[in-house]
């Protein structure tokens, strides 16, 4: 009847669990508590889960993305924290069973649940917006992606109470990952969250693709679109290739592991090395996905807080395609070491490091963008700053890995690991953040404190120096990732700083909470405010609306006459819109993305537990779903003109009063 | 059918932006489409790599039957062109005949399913199942996630039908669901010719 | 919306289109069951034969069935179905000559 599932699935005999279990589940119900006291189920759900508004979905991916964080980070420093302590004949807190748990979901959670959800909610704060759009063009689609995501979110977090989960790293390699050695649901968990949350990811590059090329205001040609759009736009391309092939490489092993198919097995005709080629087919591709849109916020960042039109925008757009057409073409670097011969690995090689080349391109650019420029040192300029630096290292690093030669020396050891930490914390995690405080005035209304972001940027930049450095000696060292425990006495003392590093990490975490809580507290203060939705002397079409905007965005759709046309037509002291106004046709809100990821949740659970009658409801629940809503006529509303201008009116009389303010 | 009810035409607060004709539906389900194509090309790859690995078993030369597949090819080549006239009628409104011929589109994808299945489960019931080898595996996946979109195209097909059932006139959001369909369909009629070539010709050389 | 549907008209085809389209479908597939239930090719040859027919054939299926074309309504569409090809071929090929050479290396197959 619940298939594998039973009460000994429920690890009560690791304290770690419990005490993690204990204090989800008091936040859980604080959280739940609050919203039944002050009586806003009906609100959260109106508003907020039901909705199908693009800015409203990206809030929603961002904090899911810093829940993810959390829990991300804490398998990093429980990581760290054994690493430090597991030296001779100290084994550490952590038995090797629970430390593969450990990082494999380290991995997995930091690739697919922060940084891509991240990513997700920043491209669906920004691309409608700089576009000139009401809304993406299919929103409904859109609360789905945000639900596909979460629900992986869940399961791969309920593994933790519920069960295990996958012990052979965040892409689950087989023969290890194979029923024959991982006979435990861990693998199947690993499986179904990151199956579910990349159809989600498949379905938001289908609608930002559909988005940018169709949705685009009135004259507003390729070359005419805002940078961090351009990269969006490269973004869902990589996408929409390479995540069939992820979805198909684990239906693969999934084929194997549920029905004793022998894709990727030892015996009958299996072949492992098939398993790598294939993921990292998709594998490569998605480091791309994650960094090419922080390369746009660099972008929009560094021009605006230069106060100069980004330097070599053609080439930055350029630049931009060669990698994405570039990144598709490497994969083989990731395993060099697998035994292909010297025409494979040279090829891949010289490709990989051909993509220096065009991201060199960038960073000059951005260099060239500051130079000469009114540079305003904020937040997100610190972050970008510290990108600049950090991930020129991890670059040259990777460059170095190129080289089959040495790849063949630094494989799986912690050289890797700090090189692709250097260039994903640098590249990626430096650039959502630098976004975030770019774009949250947007979103909110308010800007975050500036004092405590950079606070929290110094820890993060010392922090990430310190836990990363000490592993590019330890791989020089010979010292190999995945490690549970060590003797060598030449380790010890740089795990010991390698842990610091982490702590130091801590505390940056610690600084941006701290900066939410005061910029909460704070917002009302004149200085915090947005008054004018233009609070950086901004130079794309977002700013050029209210903050937050209403839910239609644009009271009347922008003409476009060349970049940055916003810029242009504040300096030349043009009034944006003397359009009249007309009713606008806006999609209602739909509870169906809610239901169908509660049943593909069910979906999911089931099928990781073997509990095929519930699966069936699951899959039913789905299909149903989807019928009922493909039948529903009453999908959409329109905005009458009498509430646009009472809107417009607001705004106005808002920008007029900072002016006389001022 | 899945696609179908994501797609739904909610989307377009802005399409009295002049510039675009083309619903951005149709568009949207066509780059799904093509992400589809990705996928098939992957199982191709995994295949392509695979189609050796017999372990002992059976190779394609002594399981496969021409005269089936030459059949199964025929029945979809039959109900890509009923598909067809369905669109055609739909284009002059002619809603009984759509029917008619979506109709005749569905009994004749049925076929090919039921076709499949049997080829399957003779396979199966020889002890060839898609547990006996990689290559097996391959093919099973292969061939089996063809026949998964056919049948999730002819469950679409019927929703489609009762959908349109009844009075009302083909209204302009059924005109683009017929249209994805349409896409669908001839879709898959595209992956079996890769299919027929390269898993069953290519198999008995 | 509404001009969605007469664009559309022009380029959705008719009766004797999808003949056309169908005619020749079946030539090329007879041709290409043919080519191999015949044995008269080699197998060298046969598989040249059928994946040149199969090309055609796709290409016939785009035309006549999914009305794919060069017009300027259709260029997107055109230029996605040209890139995922491209993606497909990098995938196939490449998997294909990654294990290929592996398989040659390591004396594994």
């Amino acid at each position: 009847m619940l298939g594998k599932l039973s009460f000994s699935a429920i690890p009560l005999d690791v304290p770690i669990l419990v005490g993690t279990f204990l204090g989800v589940a008091v936040i859980g119900l604080a959280v739940l508590g609050a919203v039944t006291y002050y009586g806003k189920w009906g609100y959260l759900w109106r508003d907020w889960l039901t909705t199908v508004d693009h800015k409203r979905l990206a809030v929603m991916y961002v904090i899911l993305a810093i829940v993810m964080l959390f829990r991300g980070f804490a398998d990093a420093i429980m990581m760290r924290t054994q690493l430090a302590l597991a030296y001779k004949g100290n084994p550490g807190y952590l038995p090797p069973h629970h430390y593969d748990q450990v990082f494999s979901a380290h991995g997995t959670i930091m690739i697919f649940f922060m940084a891509m959800a991240f990513m997700t909610g920043l491209m669906n704060l920004v691309v409608p917006l700089q576009i000139g759009a009401r809304d993406v063009a299919f929103p409904f689609l859109n609360s789905l992606s945000f639900y596909m995501t979460l629900v992986g979110a869940l399961l791969i977090n309920i593994s933790l109470f519920i069960g295990e989960f996958a012990q052979c790293g965040w892409l689950v390699y087989p023969p290890l990952s194979e029923m024959q050695f991982s006979p435990g649901v861990g693998v199947d968990y690993y499986i179904w969250a990151v199956q579910i949350s990349g159809v989600g990811t498949l379905l938001t590059g289908v609608n930002f693709f559909t988005t940018i090329v169709k949705m685009r205001a009135p004259g507003m040609g390729w070359m005419q679109m805002p940078v961090f759009t351009w990269t969006a736009f490269c973004t869902t391309v990589l996408i929409l290739v390479s995540f069939p092939v992820l979805t198909v490489t684990l239906a693969l092993l999934s084929l194997d592991r549920y029905l004793g198919m022998h894709f990727f097995t030892n015996d009958a005709g299996g072949n492992v090395m098939l398993y790598l080629s294939m993921i990292w087919t998709w594998g490569h591709p998605e480091v791309y996905i994650l960094v090419i849109p922080a390369f746009g916020v660099f972008s929009e960042v560094t021009a605006t807080f230069s106060q100069k039109p980004l330097f070599g925008y053609k080439t930055m757009v350029y630049a931009t395609c060669s990698i994405m057409v570039l990144s598709f073409v490497v994969w083989v670097h990731h395993f060099f070491t697998m035994g292909a011969g010297a025409n494979v690995n040279t090829f891949f090689g010289i490709m990989t490091m051909i993509i220096a080349v065009p991201t060199g391109v960038k960073i000059f650019n951005w260099l060239f963008t500051m130079y000469k420029g009114r540079v305003e040192f904020t937040a997100p300029m610190h972050w970008t700053l510290g990108f600049m630096i950090t991930f020129s290292i991890g670059g040259m690093t990777g460059v170095m890995m190129a080289m089959p030669a040495a790849d063949w020396i630094l494989h799986n050891s912690l050289f890797l690991i700090a090189h692709f930490h250097n260039v994903i914390i640098g590249g990626v995690y430096f650039g959502y953040i630098a976004g975030m405080g770019f774009w949250f005035p947007k979103a909110f209304g308010f800007k975050l404190n500036e004092a405590w972001g950079k606070r929290a940027f110094w820890c993060w930049f010392v922090g990430f120096y310190l836990a990363f450095v000490p592993l590019y000696v330890l791989g020089l060292e010979g010292m190999t990732r995945r490690m549970n425990h060590y003797d060598n006495p030449d380790w010890y003392p740089w795990m010991l700083v390698a842990e610091v590093g982490a702590i130091v990490i801590a505390l940056g975490i610690v600084c941006q909470l701290t900066q939410l809580y005061v910029s909460i507290r704070d917002r009302n203060l004149p200085e915090n405010l947005d008054l004018t939705g233009d609070p950086w002397n901004g130079r794309t079409l977002e700013w050029s609306i209210s903050s937050p905007p209403p839910a239609y965005n644009f009271a009347v759709i922008p003409d476009i006459h060349g970049l940055d046309t916003f810029h242009t037509e504040k300096q030349l002291g043009l009034k944006a819109h003397g359009k009249p106004l007309a009713p606008i046709h806006m999609p209602k809100n739909t509870s169906a993305g809610v239901f169908i990821g509660l049943f593909s949740f069910i979906l999911g659970f089931a099928s990781i537990w073997y509990i095929w009658w519930l699966a069936a409801i699951g899959l039913i629940g789905i299909v149903a779903t989807m019928i009922l809503r493909s039948a529903n006529r009453d999908v959409d509303y329109y905005v009458p003109v009498s509430e646009i201008e009472h809107n417009e009116e607001v705004y106005s009389r808002r920008i007029a009063a900072t002016q006389a303010a001022e | 059918m899945a696609h179908e009810a994501t797609m739904s035409p909610l989307a377009h607060a802005d399409d009295h932006h002049g510039e675009h004709h083309e619903s951005p539906n149709v568009f949207g389900f066509w780059l799904y489409l093509m992400t589809d194509c990705v996928l098939f090309g992957a199982i191709f790859a995994a295949f392509a790599v695979l189609r050796n690995q017999y372990a002992g078993g059976p190779s394609g030369k002594e399981l496969f039957d021409l005269t089936n597949v030459g059949i199964e090819t025929a029945i979809l080549l039959f109900s890509s062109i009923t598909y067809g006239f369905a669109s055609l009628n739909a284009m002059a409104k002619n809603k009984t005949m759509v029917l008619v011929w979506l109709a005749v589109t569905f009994v004749l994808g049925a076929s090919f399913v039921g076709l499949e299945l049997n080829e399957f489960s003779s396979m199966i019931a020889e002890g060839n199942g898609p547990d006996r080898s990689a290559f097996l595996s391959a093919f099973f996946t292969l061939v089996g996630t063809h026949g998964l979109h056919v049948t999730c195209g002819l469950i679409w097909m019927v929703v489609l039908m009762v959908q349109m059932m009844g009075p009302q006139d083909l209204s302009e959001r059924m005109m683009n669901k017929l249209a994805c369909l349409s896409l669908f369909w001839h879709f898959l009629d595209i992956v079996w010719i890769c299919v027929f070539s390269f898993v069953y010709l290519a198999g008995v050389m | 919306m509404a001009q969605a549907h007469t664009a559309h008209d022009s380029s959705h085809g008719s009766y004797s289109a999808y003949l056309i389209g169908f005619v020749l479908a079946v030539i090329l597939t007879v041709a290409s069951f043919a080519a191999v239930m015949a044995h008269a090719l080699s197998p060298g040859m046969a598989l040249a034969a059928v994946t040149v027919l199969a090309v055609v054939q796709i290409v016939v299926h785009l035309v006549f069935f999914l009305h794919l074309n060069t017009s300027s309504e259709q260029s997107w569409n055109l230029m996605c179905f040209i890139f995922a090809a491209a993606s497909v071929i990098v995938i196939i090929g490449g998997t294909v000559f990654i294990m290929h050479d592996t398989a040659i290396n390591m004396m594994s197959r």
